[in-house]
């Protein structure tokens, strides 16, 4: 009866985050074109996306954005937390203080000093410019999601491989890098998560005519939002689930060695 | 590791700089000067008028419901969570990150048509015979819609440290003659202070500069001071206003910051 | 013995369909020292966890003083434990840990004090109490843990491996710390442990587990000295374990050779396991001994020398202070009370039983 109790409230939450989400896979069906009301189950949106230029434009924006910047972000912030392994407490902890900075500042405070700094550096405000905002956001993630990892680290092992006459470049991506992927790949893909999902940053740093689907959408909104958009959120949420269960079909083998050693 | 791999951070640290440090310091040039480029204080003052002083009054009230709403329904799951295996940790925090996939705003949206007068919700509730919901375009859809979008910055911090708790320390307490409420109050609460300080600085801090959410949710009758903020810089185009009541924010960020410097040193109550 | 103070009865337990914990009984004495010995996965912390109220049996019962404990939750039992890794409260004082079982029974402030002072007596950790847990090393936070339990004054305190985060010297050290405890307190302590040296040490019974099942309850002398099983044999201490046929009463056939010994009841011509300790294994010149060998290994082990002996196609353990060169041909020689026979396994569970670890 208790564990009933658990899995309602369970269930409920889980239910309150995901409910907007299944209204706007129905609405992507909806004959009608206003929200408000029911006219039938339809494709057509779905066939109409792939022939709007602008949204499909705009998707292109965000993926690219989002590909550039986490990548760059992940680059940058892993080769970050390895320089920061071989510093003293006093001066990592103020790097991590600045690194704290994006993660907890507000997002419009993000936008707007970006944007003034694009201002005054003369800097011409389009792809380029959201792309620069994304990095700076998205490396936090990474840094945040590598450096635990970093910490539990064997430094023996790097040191190992160098007693064994690996060079330094080597014997990191020998026998460092793996144990440092799963942290690497986590970081790579909340950045990517959160490029995709920015809305307020992109807004104070985009330049007139390059959109991304979050900015598209805002415009809509005023203008009223066209089906199309219903349609293509609800593509990119299925593959990603789909993706995510397919991942999920094959643990990796450490995935399994980890569950053997806590059975024993 | 050699002294040399220290030299591999000049590329984030020129970038922080870059990218963090010197846009910081635009604000506080651009906030602290009229546009002549002058010495003032006129646009940190300029929070006091009529207009502004409740757009922050409001977004203060707005957001410290909505932070501690989410952190009414957060901590129980978060516990419910924590007791589930190990081995499901990846998945339980997938399932809190996916909805980010769809985007933030069209979710939002998605919240006027499950909330309107004839929407989804009011047909659930007339067909169980139960007083519909009026609450879009109200200050209460403004908080569903803060709730919503930023709780699950409340339940990973939680979730995460409620999990790293060591099951036998709570053992240890009702093997001492603890109770259940004992238990909590005195051993999992405190215990759990580094994720309760990071998720109330994850939803309140965007839940105070929020500007989309109201306009959204609250029928562009509530101005927040996000609003307010958004407006000068895209609109009236006054960056000095603009730059200067961001300062004002900027109050509440640092004593965030501060408090998660205090209470969450280690980290321990990071969202992953 | 004194009285009987704790008895599991018939208690089974299984986690996820796999047993293992299989009709497993037990009585525990007044002011026993109580050593449950085995490989990980033997069932010993699952027993300690019944005992304790962290786990239900699914069947069977618990008895404590003559009542049925096994539906009473852990903070109503008269027991305490000293947990794996200590847990300790990180966020509380030395003295506020050792405090929070003292608060909870509403005890005054003045008694309180006076606790704390004696516990921290007693674990030599005088003048700690307002450090934080963080700031003492293993071994002191093993003591505070201890302190902890014991000022509640339970009637048995439960120890899960208590010493194996700590490194060797410690671990010794703190092995008489337990004794001097318990013989001050009075109290029963039973302690789980997969180390053998441990329980030979500080115990005054051994219960060796494995798979679920008790394979020996006995004094320490009795499980090394007579271990009734190849596995209890090999689990504790070096061990010859040889196949062997009885030929009758105090006379055994060890790979072909006749050899005295003491056991009977065996029957005649029986197959049979033998357990020779190493240290019992005698070298003597080839004409004096029983039967005759070719040293192959020599290890110096300080106290010993460990030699492996090659006789009659087994390969003999052997501890001795007198050295024998390797390629050395020598004689060897069992006084027979030093032959210990042991049943063969008779059915397949219990063959599954053997030697694991």
């Amino acid at each position: 009866m208790k564990s009933a109790a658990k899995k309602i409230y369970i269930a409920l939450i889980v239910l309150f985050l995901y409910a907007p989400i299944g209204t706007l896979m129905v609405l992507s069906f909806n004959e009608s074109k206003t929200r408000a009301k029911w006219g039938g189950f339809t494709f057509k949106w779905y066939v109409s996306l792939f022939q709007n230029e602008e949204i499909l434009r705009a998707l292109f924006n965000t993926l690219l954005i989002a590909l550039f910047s986490s990548l760059a972000a992940t680059v940058i912030g892993t080769v970050a937390c390895i320089a920061m392994m071989a510093m003293k407490h006093r001066t990592k902890s103020v790097i991590m203080g600045i690194t704290n900075i994006p993660m907890l500042n507000a997002d419009i405070v993000t936008g707007i000093s970006l944007m003034l700094l694009y201002i005054s550096l003369g800097i011409k405000f389009g792809f380029g410019t959201i792309l620069l905002s994304h990095i700076t956001f998205n490396i936090p993630y990474v840094i945040l999601s590598v450096m635990p990892r970093m910490r539990q680290l064997n430094h023996s092992t790097y040191e190992a491989a160098l007693d064994l006459g690996a060079s330094p470049l080597n014997a990191f991506f020998k026998v460092m890098f793996p144990d440092l992927l799963p942290g690497i790949l986590s970081g790579f893909l909340m950045a990517f998560t959160m490029s995709l999902d920015d809305f307020i940053i992109t807004h104070f740093t985009k330049g007139v005519g390059v959109d991304t689907l979050s900015t598209k959408i805002y415009t809509e909104i005023k203008k009223g939002i066209k089906p199309e958009m219903y349609a293509l959120s609800a593509l990119i949420f299925m593959t990603v689930l789909l993706l995510l269960v397919l991942i999920n079909l094959t643990p990796d083998k450490q995935e399994k060695d980890r569950n053997k050693k806590e059975k024993s | 590791m050699t002294s040399k791999s220290k030299w591999l951070s000049a590329p984030y640290l020129l970038w922080a700089v870059v990218f963090i440090i010197i846009p910081l310091g635009m604000i506080f040039y651009y906030g602290l000067t009229d546009k002549t480029g002058a010495f003032t204080l006129d646009n940190i003052i300029a929070i006091t008028t009529a207009g502004h002083a409740k757009a922050l009054r409001v977004s203060l009230l707005l957001s410290l419901i909505s932070t501690l709403v989410c952190f009414l329904l957060a901590y129980p799951l978060a516990m419910l969570l924590a007791q589930m295996n190990t081995r499901r940790h990846n998945f339980i925090i997938l399932v809190f990150i996916l909805p980010m996939w769809m985007n933030f705003l069209l979710r939002t949206l998605a919240w006027q048509t499950l909330l309107e007068k004839n929407g989804v919700i009011n047909h659930v509730l007339s067909f169980f015979h139960l007083p519909a919901l009026k609450i879009i375009n109200t200050p209460a859809a403004i908080v569903l819609g803060m709730v919503y979008n930023f709780l699950p910055f409340m339940i990973l911090p939680l979730y995460n440290a409620l999990s790293k708790i060591d099951k036998n320390v709570i053992n240890a307490a009702y093997d001492l003659g603890a109770g259940y409420v004992y238990t909590f109050i005195r051993i999992i609460l405190p215990l759990s202070v580094p994720g309760i300080i990071s998720g109330i600085t994850m939803v309140f801090i965007p839940a105070l500069t929020t500007f989309v959410i109201s306009s959204l949710l609250g029928g562009g009758k509530l101005l927040l001071i996000g609003d307010v903020i958004e407006q000068e810089f895209t609109r009236t185009s006054n960056w000095h206003l603009g730059s200067g009541l961001s300062m004002v924010l900027m109050i509440f960020i640092v004593i965030n910051m501060i408090l998660s410097a205090i209470f969450d040193k280690d980290g321990e109550g990071s969202m992953l | 013995m004194n009285k009987e103070l704790i008895q599991l009865i018939d208690i089974s337990k299984s986690f996820d369909g796999q047993m293992v914990l299989d009709e497993l009984n037990l009585s525990i004495h007044e002011n026993e020292f109580v050593t449950l010995l085995g490989p990980s996965g033997c069932g010993k912390t699952t027993t300690l966890r019944i005992l304790g109220g962290f786990a239900n049996p699914d069947k069977g019962h618990v008895i404590f003083d003559g009542q049925d404990i096994t539906n009473i939750p852990p903070n109503k039992r008269l027991l305490n434990t000293v947990f794996q890794k200590y847990a300790l409260f990180t966020h509380m004082t030395i003295a506020e840990n050792i405090a929070f079982g003292l608060k909870i029974k509403k005890k005054s402030k003045s008694y309180i004090d006076d606790k704390i002072r004696y516990a921290l007596k007693l674990v030599n950790l005088e003048g700690y109490g307002n450090r934080m847990p963080d700031s003492l090393s293993g071994g002191q936070q093993q003591r505070i843990a201890i302190a902890r339990a014991i000022v509640n004054e339970p009637k048995v305190l439960l120890l899960d491996e208590p010493l194996g985060a700590l490194d060797l010297k410690l671990r010794q050290e703190m092995q008489y710390e337990l004794i001097r405890m318990k013989n001050e307190l009075g109290i029963t302590f039973v302690y789980v442990t997969h180390d053998q040296e441990e329980a030979l040490t500080m115990s005054d019974t051994i219960v060796v587990m494995n798979q679920g099942y008790i394979q020996q309850i006995g004094s320490p002398e009795s499980i090394y000295n007579e271990p009734e099983n190849a596995f209890v044999a090999d689990f504790i201490g070096d061990s010859n374990i040889i196949p062997a046929t009885m030929i009758e009463d105090k006379l055994v056939s060890i790979l072909g050779t006749r050899f005295a010994c003491v056991d009977t009841g065996f029957g005649r011509n029986k197959p049979v396991d033998v357990v020779i300790r190493p240290e019992d294994v005698i070298l003597v010149e080839p004409s004096e001994g029983i039967i005759q060998g070719i040293v192959t290994h020599l290890i110096f082990k300080g106290v010993h020398y460990e030699m492996e002996v090659q006789a009659c196609g087994f390969e003999w353990l052997v501890h001795s202070t007198t050295l024998f060169p390797v390629g050395k041909e020598v004689g060897i020689k069992v006084d027979p009370f030093n032959i210990q026979i042991m049943n063969k396994p008779e059915s397949e569970d219990e063959e599954a039983v053997a030697i694991d670890i």
